[in-house]
């Protein structure tokens, strides 16, 4: 086994540089290292002022992601060994506009997460007297897999629709508002309906599906997308098909 | 492109999907496999002219067809429209696809309902 491995890491630094470039590092090369293993022992042994973003080291808190060799990656769950011999090429996340470095701008998509509310959404409130909002293990599993969405944007990485429109909301939001649809205790769905029920909400999509392949919390946004999709639309054709009363 | 009538076209580009993925490959398998290599014996066009005669087959046969030309008009229109990036010819995409669909639909219909004994 070599003993070291060559990163081909992107570089900005507004201040000095109008584009991006890259430089090479050679780091040691250990097989039970990930990429963001790597990117430590660059900043702490051969260049301080390169900048990343990176919290848990475990796939938990989604700051990490990070295009490595081409696709959407968690650095701290994409092993060297597995891009071995090298050189590994790491790039800001695509899609994003570039911040410095590795950190890319995730204001827009912040403000597209925003916008779906993705948060329990009641009519009223029931008073704290009558204790919580109780669910079924059945109603928990609706939605469940839809829940553990980190927010990592690798699936904004990965969606073509997004590269090709800025204003598409993007896969992680959809599926986070159909998360909430699916939740018994919510009833925001009507006004999540109105905010994504044009071209730049869910008929955006074209299920590609890309985002569900580099999701690594097995979310399935395309899936959540497309039984968004059934069920708007079966909600509309009964709508003009069915007297107000029977819907 | 009138938003309102996107969740229609949709339901109508799914349910093509559903027909084609699980339709086509009975009627590919029967008539360009099991038929020419003689695996089956291939039914007689009096047969086939007989059998298109009762109602219920003239209207799988329509749905076989026009349900699959939609599904085609909305995949092309966004390959057209997301592949190729013309933007703006969006409108005049969406007609022509949906159009090409509804044209075959129509001749569907009409060769089904003209078909004489």
């Amino acid at each position: 086994m070599a003993s070291t491995i060559t990163l081909a890491v992107t570089r900005y630094r507004p201040e000095e540089e109008a584009e991006p470039t890259v430089e090479t590092y050679t780091v040691p090369f250990r097989k039970d290292w990930v990429v963001l293993d790597a990117l430590n022992h660059i900043k702490d042994h051969q260049d301080g002022t390169l900048s990343y973003r990176w919290s848990c080291r475990m796939g938990v808190c989604g700051s990490c992601g990070m295009m490595v060799n081409g696709s959407p990656k968690l650095t701290c769950a994409a092993f060297l060994s597995d891009y071995a011999p090298g050189p590994v090429r790491v790039e800001p996340l695509q899609f994003f506009p570039i911040v410095r470095d590795l950190i890319v701008d995730i204001g827009e998509f912040l403000h597209k997460l925003k916008k779906v509310k993705p948060w329990i959404v009641r009519a009223e409130e029931q008073p704290l007297s009558e204790g919580e909002y109780l669910q079924t293990p059945d109603e928990v599993d609706a939605y469940k897999a839809f829940s553990m969405c980190i927010n990592c944007m690798l699936c904004y990485s990965a969606c073509p629709i997004v590269g090709l429109e800025s204003h598409f909301t993007g896969p992680a939001a959809i599926a986070l508002a159909q998360r909430y649809n699916l939740d018994s205790r919510d009833q925001g769905a009507s006004g999540r309906v109105e905010i994504l029920s044009d071209h730049e909400g869910m008929w955006g999509c074209t299920f590609v599906g890309d985002c569900s392949r580099v999701c690594p919390k097995n979310v399935d946004p395309a899936a959540a997308i497309q039984q968004y999709k059934l069920t708007t639309a079966v909600d509309t054709l009964k709508s003009w098909l069915l007297p107000r009363g029977s819907r | 492109m009138n938003e309102r009538l996107t969740p229609f076209l949709w339901l109508l580009f799914s349910a093509g999907g559903t027909v084609a993925a699980l339709l086509f490959p009975v009627h590919v398998f029967l008539v360009a496999l099991a038929f020419p290599l003689g695996a089956l014996p291939a039914p007689s066009y009096e047969a086939l002219h007989g059998l298109v005669q009762h109602p219920l087959v003239r209207i799988y046969i329509f749905v076989l067809i026009s349900l699959p030309l939609f599904h085609w008009a909305h995949r092309f229109r966004y390959t057209l429209y997301d592949g190729l990036q013309l933007y703006h010819l969006t409108n005049l995409i969406a007609v022509l696809c949906y159009g090409a669909a509804l044209a075959g639909t129509a001749a569907t219909a009409y060769v089904l309902l003209t078909l004489t004994r």
